[in-house]
């Protein structure tokens, strides 16, 4: 019963870690605009969200080998999903090798900004949505 | 909390960034210098930038490997009752392009300002994410 109240948060949780992971990609990006060599990285947020939502329990597993019926399985641990870590595709060469884009991460900075906040409304509001439903006021 | 490490991370670049801004400072202040400390003309100064791994597999800083001097001649003028002219009567001056510096001193601004606008945006992220819930 409760995990039925909870799916949809545990959905909008997984959303808001991937976010916040590219949002420190995104950061390490700007952070070295200016290193000579750097390969700027980033991932696909929806492919990454769907790996980590879709199989809920083999995701979570991976890498840890349960090998014994006792083990406790490691489903919705502090264990953040994993991710598939890309390069971007450069848009300008450079000559030091460099293939930051910082007008695009910028843009990616901000764009992922905004939808972090709107995830984290979504559990604000799903949050208030079953306190009312609990108090039954 | 992978959120944090935004913090290492543009911390890394933004103190990187005011040491590239610290060597453009003292070329420019040195532009006209005729002898160093040493007694040679002074060398332009320029920082070289790493990226430093920081944890996670994305995230990654920045920090100064080395400070290179530049071995470009001198600027030599010809100014027989210098104090400082060799016998042919040029005086050589320090081997710093102003104009190199000033566009070096821009981007390293640019990048500072760039960086400290992704720490203020993690930290409001950060404040509405304690405030889940509510």
């Amino acid at each position: 019963m409760l995990e039925q109240m909870t799916a949809r948060l545990d959905f909008h949780g997984k959303a808001l870690m991937l976010r916040s992971q590219r949002q420190q990609v995104l950061a390490s990006n700007i952070a070295n605009a200016d290193t000579p060599g750097y390969v700027a990285r980033d991932f696909d947020f929806a492919q990454a969200l769907q790996k980590a939502a879709g199989a809920n329990g083999t995701r979570a597993t991976e890498g840890v080998a349960m090998t014994d019926a006792r083990h406790l399985s490691l489903q919705g641990g502090p264990g953040s999903p994993k991710t598939d870590l890309a390069y971007t595709v450069q848009t300008q060469p450079s000559q030091d090798r460099n293939t930051v884009d910082l007008d695009r991460e910028r843009a990616n900075f901000v764009d992922n900004t905004v939808r972090y906040e709107s995830t984290l409304r979504f559990i604000n509001g799903h949050v208030k949505t079953m306190l009312s439903a609990i108090t039954g006021q | 909390m992978s959120m944090f490490s935004i913090f290492n991370v543009s911390g890394s670049a933004v103190s990187a960034q005011a040491q590239r801004l610290n060597v453009v400072a003292s070329n420019l202040a040195n532009a006209d210098a005729v002898a160093g400390p040493d007694g040679q003309s002074y060398k332009a100064r320029q920082v070289q930038f790493q990226t430093v791994p920081m944890g996670g597999p994305g995230s990654a800083g920045v920090k100064v490997q080395t400070v290179t001097e530049s071995d470009q001649p001198g600027r030599r003028t010809y100014e027989p009752s210098h104090p400082s002219a060799d016998g042919e009567g040029y005086v050589t001056h320090s081997n710093v392009n102003p104009v190199e510096e000033m566009v070096n001193m821009i981007s390293a601004s640019r990048s500072y300002q760039n960086n400290v606008e992704v720490m203020n945006t993690a930290k409001s992220l950060l404040l509405k994410t304690l405030q889940m819930g509510n």
